[in-house]
C-alpha cells in the first residue's frame, strides 16, 4: 500500500469511480443531519408545549418576556442570514477576501444574537426565575438555550472557516464545509424564527 | 477535586462482584499479555483500531456485540436462579438493590449493547458490498460511530466496578429516575452511556442513509437493490427520524437530574407521563430498527438456499415501507394504562393491529419463496425457519397485547416480558446469528463449522420455548415483571422450567463459542476460495472472500434484482478476469475516531462522579481533536492499479489451482 496523497494525482479526479462528487454528498449528508436535528428542536417544542402552563405559581411568559429585546436579537439574526448569504454568493464567484470580510461580519451579528441572549438569561436568573423555578422556566430555558447553543457553535464553526480561509483559501475541502455551515445558519434562523412565534408572540398574548 | 467519586464506590464487599471483577481482569491480563508476547499493538492500532474500512468495522461491532452478549446473558441467568429460588418466604441469593440493576443492565446491555451493535455491524460488513460500493459515505465519521458506542458500552462496564448502575428499568422511568428518587449515580451511568452511544447510533445513520442513496453501482436503481439493503436503509431512515428524540429526552432527565429542572418531576408543574410518551416515541421505532434487518437477513439467506429469487420483491419493500411509517404511530400501546381514554387507546391499539398485515406479507413472502424451492438444510436455513415459528408466535401475542382492553389485564405481567423475549430472540436473535453465519466467509475467507452451528441453533430453540412459555402461562397466575421475590409456592415449578431453558440457552451460547474454535482450527479445510460459498445471488458474493479493502478493482453494473446471479447464469462463471486495472481511491486511517472515543469515556466518566474539571478537560480535548481532524488534509490516497492487479491475480490464481 502506497501512502500517496490526493494532490499528487489530480489527474485521477475524473476517473470512473469518482462518479459521486464528495462534495455534493457532504452536503447531502448535512441535510440529513440538519433533518435529525429538526426532530430534537421538535421534541423540545412538544416539551415547551406541553409545560407552558406548569408555571407553579411562578411568572407566566406574558409576565416575564421583552419583546423589544428579543425583536432586536431577532433582526440581528435575520441579517446575519442575510450577510451569510453574500458570503455565499462572494464564494461563488472566488472573491476570497470578500468572503472572508462577509464571514465575519455574520460572526459579529451572531455574537450580537448570543450577547443578548445571555444578557436575557442572566436578568431572568437574577430575578429567581431562573430554569429550577418551574416546569415552564425549564422547557424555555432549554429550548432557547438549545437554540443559543447551536448559534455558538455555529460561531465557532465561522471562526474556524475563516482561519482556513487564510491557511487554505476555497478549495474543495473547505467550499462544502462553508455552503454546510451556510445550511446550520440558515436552518438556525428558521428554528428561531418558530421560536419567536410560538414561544414570545405567542407567550405574551 | 474526585466530585462525589471515593473509595466507597468500589464494591469490595459483594462477593459476587469481586468475583467478576476478578474475572474481567484476568481477561484482560491475557488478551494484554497475549498481544505483548505475539508483538501485536503496531497491528491492532493500525489494521483494526483506526481503520475506516467497513468490513472491519463490522466485524469489530459483532466482537464487542458477542462479547456483551455473554455480559447480558450473565445478568439473564441470574436473574432466571434468583426467580427460581426466592419463592414462598424465600429471598432467593440476590438482594432488591442488586437484582433491579441487574434487569436494568440486562435490559440496556441486550438491546443498546448487543441487538444494535449486530445489525449495525452487518450493515456494515454487508451494504456496501450489496450495493457495489468502495465504502461508506464518511468513512471517518464510520470509525467515530464505533468508538462512541465503544464509550457507551465502556461506560457500563465501569458501573458494574466503581459505583452502580440504574435500579429503573432499562427506559429510566420518571420520576423513579429522577434525583428525589435515585440519588444515586446509576441513573447517571445509564445517561451518559446511552447518550454518547446514542450520538454514534445517529451518526451511523446518516452515514448509511447517504451511502445507500448516493454510492449505489452503475445500473443498480432502488427496485433493485437487495432487500438486506431495503431493510437497512427503511432502519436508517428510523435511527434519523428517532434518536434524536431518545438525545432529547435523555438531556431533559439529565437538565433535571443535574440542574434541578421540572420537566419530569411530581411537582412545580412537572409531567412525568411526558417522559414515558417522549421514551416510547423513540422506543417503539427502536425495535423496528432492530427487527427490519433481520427479515432482510432472513430474505436473503431463504432466496438462497432455495435457489429461487425471493417470492413477491416489490410486496416485501412496500410491506418494510409500511413497517417503517407505521413504526411511528403506534408508541401509546406501551402504556395503554396511562388514561389517555378510550378513543385515543383504540386509535393506537388499531395502528398497532395494522402492522401485523405487512409482517404477514413477509411471512407469506419467505413460505412461497421456499414452497417448490430446493431449500437445503444448512444452520442459517434451520435460524430461518426457527425464526418463521417462533415470530409468528411472538406476534399473535403482540396483537393480543395491542388490544387495550386485554393489555389492562397483561399490562406489567411476565406477558410482557415473554412476549417481546418472542420476538426479539425469535427475531432479532435468529437473524443475527442466520446473518453471523450466512456472511462469516465474506468477513474472514471460510465457512463456519455446520455440526457446531446447528447444535446451537437446537439448544436456543428448545431453550427459548422453555425459558418463555413458562412466563406466559405465569402471567395468567399472576406473575408480575421484575420480581425479585414472591410469595406464592404455586409459582415455582413453571420458574424453575423457565431456569432449566436458559441454560438450554447457555448450552447454544456454548456451542457457538465451540463453532469459532472449530472452525477456525479448520478455516484451511473450510476455505471459501471463490468467493462465493453459497451459490448466492447479490453482488458481495460476485468478490474475494475476504474482500479485498477496496471490495471492487471494477464497480459492478447491474442490470437487475440478483444481479450476481443472473450474471453467473449468463457467462456460467463468477469471475471473468480483466485486463486492464485502475488506481483505486481510497481514505486513510484515522486517529481522530479512537482518540474522541476514549475522551468521551473520561468525560462521560467525569459527568457521572460530577468531576466537573476533568468533564471540562474531555470536552475541550474532544474539541481538540476533531479540529486536528478538520485541519488534516491528508486523509485519503490511491492504491496503485499495480497493486489492484497483484491482489485479483492472486485471486484469479487460487480460482484456477481449485479448478
Amino acid at each position: 500500500m502506497t501512502t500517496q496523497t490526493v494532490n499528487q494525482h489530480e489527474s485521477h479526479a475524473h476517473d470512473e469511480h469518482e462518479h459521486h462528487d464528495a462534495g455534493a454528498m457532504k452536503v447531502f449528508g448535512f441535510w440529513v443531519y440538519l433533518m435529525s436535528d429538526l426532530v430534537i428542536f421538535g421534541s423540545l417544542f412538544a416539551a415547551y408545549a406541553v409545560l407552558m402552563k406548569g408555571t407553579a405559581g411562578g411568572p407566566s411568559g406574558a409576565d416575564i418576556f421583552e419583546l423589544p429585546l428579543i425583536l432586536v436579537s431577532t433582526f440581528l439574526l435575520l441579517f446575519s442570514s442575510f450577510t451569510y448569504g453574500m458570503a455565499v454568493l462572494a464564494m461563488h464567484a472566488d472573491r476570497v477576501a470578500q468572503v472572508k470580510g462577509w464571514l465575519v461580519i455574520t460572526f459579529l451579528l451572531g455574537a450580537g444574537f448570543i450577547g443578548l441572549e445571555i444578557y436575557e438569561f442572566h436578568h431572568l436568573i437574577a430575578e429567581g426565575f431562573g430554569p429550577d423555578r418551574s416546569a415552564f422556566l425549564s422547557s424555555f430555558f432549554t429550548l432557547v438555550g438549545t437554540h443559543g447553543l447551536h448559534v455558538t457553535f455555529g460561531l465557532i464553526w465561522m471562526l474556524v472557516m475563516i482561519v482556513q480561509l487564510f491557511t487554505k483559501g476555497l478549495n474543495d475541502k473547505t467550499r462544502p464545509r462553508i455552503m454546510c455551515l451556510s445550511l446550520f445558519w440558515h436552518f438556525l434562523d428558521i428554528v428561531w424564527i418558530c421560536v419567536f412565534t410560538f414561544v414570545y408572540l405567542m407567550g405574551v398574548l | 477535586m474526585f466530585g462525589k467519586l471515593s473509595l466507597e464506590a468500589i464494591p469490595y464487599h459483594e462477593p459476587i462482584l469481586v468475583m467478576t471483577a476478578l474475572v474481567m481482569a484476568l481477561g484482560g491480563l491475557v488478551v494484554v499479555g497475549a498481544l505483548t508476547y505475539f508483538k501485536k499493538w503496531k497491528w491492532l492500532w493500525t489494521e483494526w483500531i483506526t481503520s475506516v474500512d467497513h468490513k472491519k468495522l463490522g466485524i469489530m461491532y459483532f466482537l464487542v456485540a458477542l462479547v456483551m452478549l455473554l455480559r447480558g446473558f450473565a445478568d439473564a441467568i441470574m436473574m432466571r436462579t434468583q426467580q427460581a429460588l426466592a419463592a414462598g418466604g424465600s429471598e432467593g441469593y440476590l438482594p432488591p438493590e442488586h437484582y433491579d440493576q441487574i434487569f436494568t443492565a440486562h435490559g440496556v446491555i441486550m438491546i443498546f449493547f448487543v441487538a444494535m451493535p449486530m445489525v449495525i455491524g452487518l450493515m456494515n460488513l454487508v451494504v456496501p458490498l450489496q450495493i457495489g460500493a468502495r465504502d461508506v459515505a464518511f468513512p471517518f465519521m464510520n470509525n467515530l460511530s464505533f468508538w462512541l458506542f465503544v464509550a457507551g458500552v465502556a461506560l457500563t462496564m465501569i458501573s458494574l466496578l466503581i459505583g452502580e448502575y440504574g435500579k429503573t428499568g432499562w427506559l429510566a422511568y420518571s420520576p423513579l429516575s429522577g434525583i428525589k428518587y435515585s440519588p444515586g449515580v446509576g441513573v447517571d451511568y445509564w445517561i451518559w452511556g446511552l447518550q454518547i452511544s446514542g450520538i454514534g447510533t445517529t451518526l451511523t445513520g446518516i452515514n448509511f442513509f447517504v451511502t445507500i442513496l448516493k454510492m449505489r453501482t452503475k445500473g443498480m436503481k432502488l427496485f433493485r437493490m437487495p432487500i438486506f439493503t431495503w431493510t437497512s436503509l427503511c432502519a436508517n431512515i428510523l435511527i434519523i427520524a428517532s434518536f434524536p428524540i431518545l438525545t432529547a429526552t435523555i438531556a431533559l432527565l439529565t437538565l433535571d437530574r443535574y440542574l434541578g429542572m421540572h420537566f419530569f418531576t411530581n411537582d412545580m408543574g412537572g409531567n412525568m407521563m411526558m417522559y414515558v410518551n417522549l421514551i416510547w416515541a423513540w422506543g417503539h421505532p427502536e425495535v423496528y430498527i432492530l427487527i427490519l434487518p433481520a427479515f432482510g437477513v432472513f430474505s436473503e439467506v431463504i432466496a438462497t438456499f432455495a435457489k429461487k429469487r425471493l417470492f413477491g420483491y416489490n410486496t416485501m419493500v412496500w410491506a418494510t415501507a409500511c413497517i417503517t411509517i407505521l413504526s411511528f404511530v403506534v408508541w401509546l400501546h406501551h402504556f395503554f394504562t396511562m388514561g389517555a381514554g378510550a378513543n385515543v387507546n383504540a386509535f393506537f391499539g388499531i395502528a398497532t393491529m395494522i402492522i401485523a398485515i405487512p409482517t404477514g406479507v413477509k411471512i407469506f413472502n419467505w413460505l412461497f419463496t421456499m414452497y417448490r424451492g430446493r431449500l437445503e438444510f444448512t444452520s442459517p436455513v434451520l435460524w430461518t425457519l426457527g425464526f418463521i415459528i417462533t415470530f409468528t408466535i411472538g406476534g399473535m401475542t403482540g396483537v393480543m397485547l395491542a388490544v387495550p382492553g386485554a393489555n389492562f389485564v397483561l399490562h406489567n405481567s411476565l406477558f410482557v416480558i415473554a412476549h417481546f423475549h418472542n420476538v426479539i430472540i425469535g427475531g432479532v436473535v435468529f437473524g443475527m446469528l442466520a446473518g453471523l453465519t450466512y456472511w462469516f466467509p465474506k468477513a474472514f475467507g471460510f465457512t463456519l463449522d455446520e455440526k457446531w452451528g446447528k447444535r446451537s441453533f437446537w439448544c436456543w430453540i428448545i431453550g427459548f420455548y422453555l425459558a418463555f412459555m413458562p412466563l406466559y402461562i405465569l402471567s395468567f397466575m399472576g406473575a408480575v415483571r421484575r420480581m425479585q421475590s414472591y410469595a406464592n409456592a404455586d409459582w415455582q415449578p413453571l420458574m424453575i422450567v423457565a431456569w432449566v431453558g436458559a441454560v438450554l440457552i447457555l448450552c447454544g451460547i456454548v456451542c457457538t463459542v465451540i463453532q469459532f474454535i472449530v472452525s477456525i482450527r479448520d478455516r484451511e479445510k473450510n476455505a471459501d476460495i471463490t468467493g462465493d460459498p453459497w451459490d448466492a445471488r447479490t453482488l458481495e458474493w460476485s468478490t474475494s472472500s475476504p474482500a479485498p479493502f477496496y471490495n471492487f478493482a471494477h464497480l459492478p453494473n447491474v442490470g437487475s434484482v440478483d444481479a450476481f446471479w443472473e450474471a453467473k447464469k449468463e457467462k456460467g462463471m463468477a469471475a471473468d478476469k480483466p485486463t486492464q486495472y485502475e488506481d483505486i481511491h481510497m481514505p486513510k486511517n484515522t486517529v481522530a475516531g479512537p482518540i474522541i472515543g476514549l475522551i468521551s469515556i473520561v468525560f462521560g466518566f467525569a459527568l457521572v462522579w460530577h468531576i466537573w474539571w476533568l468533564a471540562g478537560v474531555g470536552a475541550i480535548g474532544m474539541f481538540v481533536a476533531f479540529l486536528m481532524r478538520v485541519f488534516n488534509d491528508d486523509i485519503d490516497y490511491y492504491v496503485p492499479a499495480a497493486e489492484v492487479e497483484r491482489i485479483e491475480r492472486e485471486h484469479h490464481k487460487r480460482l484456477e489451482m481449485q479448478a
